[in-house]
């Protein structure tokens, strides 16, 4: 059974088709990510998927189940998120926040819990530090720490790496990667093609709400698609360290 | 230090503080009346104590506790260190309630003017309820409170200008300034009720406000029931503001410092906040209460005019402070 699924899923905002019969699938053990330029539908095709925005037409499902239909201790049970928003209003320490992933545990488990998932982000030693003191890219690790901490076979990231220096951007994706090495599904949207391409086992193109290309990084980001979505001539190329694209704007 | 042991210390702060206020008033007693008081409490001396001071000490505590406590719901709710309880109208609401009370000339009538300021606060209260479950974003929640207060202070103007009475004229003046004079024990208990009920939706609510601290999104997805908390903060503030502004007319600035003098002490949690936050509601507001009564004015100051005049530079105080935090 997939994880999260969308059947010619349209979303209208403002009478203009922001997703525009999106099908898509995502199973268990695997790292989707999602790219596309600027305005393209990637966080409105999240949002669909968790039910957070009203669809025009098809349906979303989470578990193999309807995601209208459920209710909100259900569907927390089923997906997690990292939306793309990092603003955070208190200055907790960084283990609350990252403790919120685990709400749905007692008290003494959702500190343990925080605390092991901290430790994934490397930041075992700022546990007690206020969240506001930190800088940005700090803040933003300790916000995946919270999507780590939950138990949700699905993990659902807006654009988990971005703010962050290349070493934590490698470090995020690592630790998605583990976490669907462990069994969960995980979608995520991202910037940079060459670490998608790198870390994700499928990638979904879209292009103004449209799904343009859905299928292992090499294939999806052929030079066709390049062009006709990301205006870009170039491809991608398998290099020593891995995939890199190579491209120029046209 | 515990969020437990935060409260217990304010507890006793606030028991030395009512005493004092007790103890202390225009009429000063004399060693022998204070031990009169206490055998005989329907002696001359011990009316003064229990059933002038006595109430008018309690029914401060309780409506500053009401409004430091509404206070911390509603800076939670909107993920705003500036919010208030007036933020969202329901003062404003209350007040035009008790205005047009007493320009209708019901004041003669038992519990009318309290029972139209609660009213006036509910129906403003569930304007913001509808219009919280259509718009999630706190900046479109506060726009919207800033125009409903806005409205309701120009109802209120509308009632001043078609007033015949100059006397009533100044019964709405007077209680618009807010006061806890002359309150009886019938008072304090009238307005537990509906605070009780406000503190109660708050509580069930607290959960989902630390939620909220990540935003509108991420609390969708954490499988608390957000829609209902969001409901029940607001009416649980509401039910509270209402209630103070009955008991004691419109007193500003209470709810909005008290949360901020607790803050820090429970790192910033917005639900571990709220009862510190009353407790230094209450403390703030027998305070003011006692600084009005005490201070050798002509016309004993008013309640309102006392927290507006400490909290207004406190509120500047707060705001450069909050902006130091936003731009680190």
């Amino acid at each position: 059974m997939s994880a999260a699924g969308l059947e010619r899923a349209s979303v209208r905002l403002a009478g203009r088709a922001v997703l525009d019969q999106a099908n898509l699938s995502i199973e268990p053990g695997e790292v989707v990510g999602v790219v596309g330029p600027n305005g393209a539908g990637k966080t409105t095709l999240l949002r669909a998927l968790l039910g957070l925005v009203p669809l025009a037409g098809g349906t979303a499902s989470l578990g193999g189940r309807r995601v209208g239909l459920l209710k909100e201790a259900e569907r927390a049970a089923l997906a997690a998120y990292l939306p793309q928003e990092r603003r955070i209003a208190w200055s907790l320490p960084v283990w609350r926040i990252a403790a919120l992933g685990a709400v749905d545990r007692p008290s003494p488990a959702a500190r343990q819990a925080a605390l092991v998932a901290l430790a994934r982000v490397g930041m075992a030693d700022l546990a007690e530090r206020g969240v506001l003191e930190m800088s940005g890219g700090e803040r933003a690790r300790a916000l995946l720490a919270r999507l780590l901490a939950t138990r949700a076979p699905l993990l659902v990231a807006d654009e988990p790496v971005s703010g962050l220096d290349p070493d934590a951007q490698l470090l995020a994706l690592e630790l998605l990667r583990e976490e669907a090495g462990a069994g969960r599904a995980v979608i995520v949207t991202l910037h940079d093609l060459t670490l998608a391409a790198r870390a994700c086992d499928r990638l979904v193109v879209l292009r103004a709400g449209q799904v343009v290309a859905d299928g292992p990084p090499l294939e999806a980001l052929r030079p066709e698609i390049l062009r006709a979505a990301f205006s870009l001539d170039g491809s991608l190329q398998e290099t020593p360290a891995g995939l890199v694209l190579a491209a120029r704007r046209l | 230090m515990s969020a437990g042991r935060l409260s217990a210390l304010l507890v006793l702060a606030l028991l030395v503080l009512a005493a004092t206020a007790i103890a202390f008033g225009e009429a000063p007693l004399s060693g022998v009346q204070y031990v009169q008081a206490f055998r005989a409490p329907s002696s001359p001396p011990g009316e003064v104590l229990w059933a002038l001071r006595a109430p008018r000490v309690v029914a401060a505590a309780v409506v500053g506790g009401a409004l430091g406590l509404a206070g911390a719901v509603m800076q939670g709710l909107l993920r705003n260190p500036l919010a208030e309880p007036g933020v969202l109208g329901v003062s404003a609401g209350g007040g035009l309630g008790a205005a047009a009370a007493i320009a209708l000339g019901l004041a003669v009538v038992p519990g009318a003017i309290e029972g139209a300021a609660l009213a006036g606060a509910l129906l403003a209260g569930l304007a913001v309820i509808v219009a919280a479950a259509r718009f999630r974003e706190p900046e479109t929640l506060i726009l919207f409170g800033v125009a409903l207060s806005a409205f309701a202070g120009a109802l209120t103007a509308l009632v001043f200008n078609l007033s015949l009475s100059p006397m009533a004229t100044r019964d709405i003046l007077s209680w618009l300034m807010g006061s806890v004079a002359n309150r009886d024990w019938g008072d304090v208990a009238w307005a537990l009720a509906p605070m009780a009920l406000g503190a109660g939706l708050c509580a069930y609510a607290a959960r989902g406000l630390v939620m909220m601290t990540l935003g509108e999104e991420a609390a969708a997805l954490s499988g608390l029931p957000m829609a209902r908390m969001r409901a029940a903060s607001v009416a649980g503030a509401a039910l509270l503001t209402g209630a103070a502004v009955a008991a004691a007319g419109v007193i500003g600035f209470v709810g909005l410092v008290a949360p901020h003098l607790v803050r820090g002490a429970v790192r910033h949690d917005p639900a571990r906040v709220l009862l510190p936050s009353a407790l230094a509601g209450a403390i703030l507001l027998v305070a003011a209460d006692l600084v009005g009564r005490i201070l050798p004015t002509e016309v004993e100051l008013k309640l309102g005019v006392v927290t507006a005049l400490f909290g207004a530079p406190l509120f500047a105080l707060i705001a450069a402070r909050v902006a130091r935090s936003w731009r680190a």
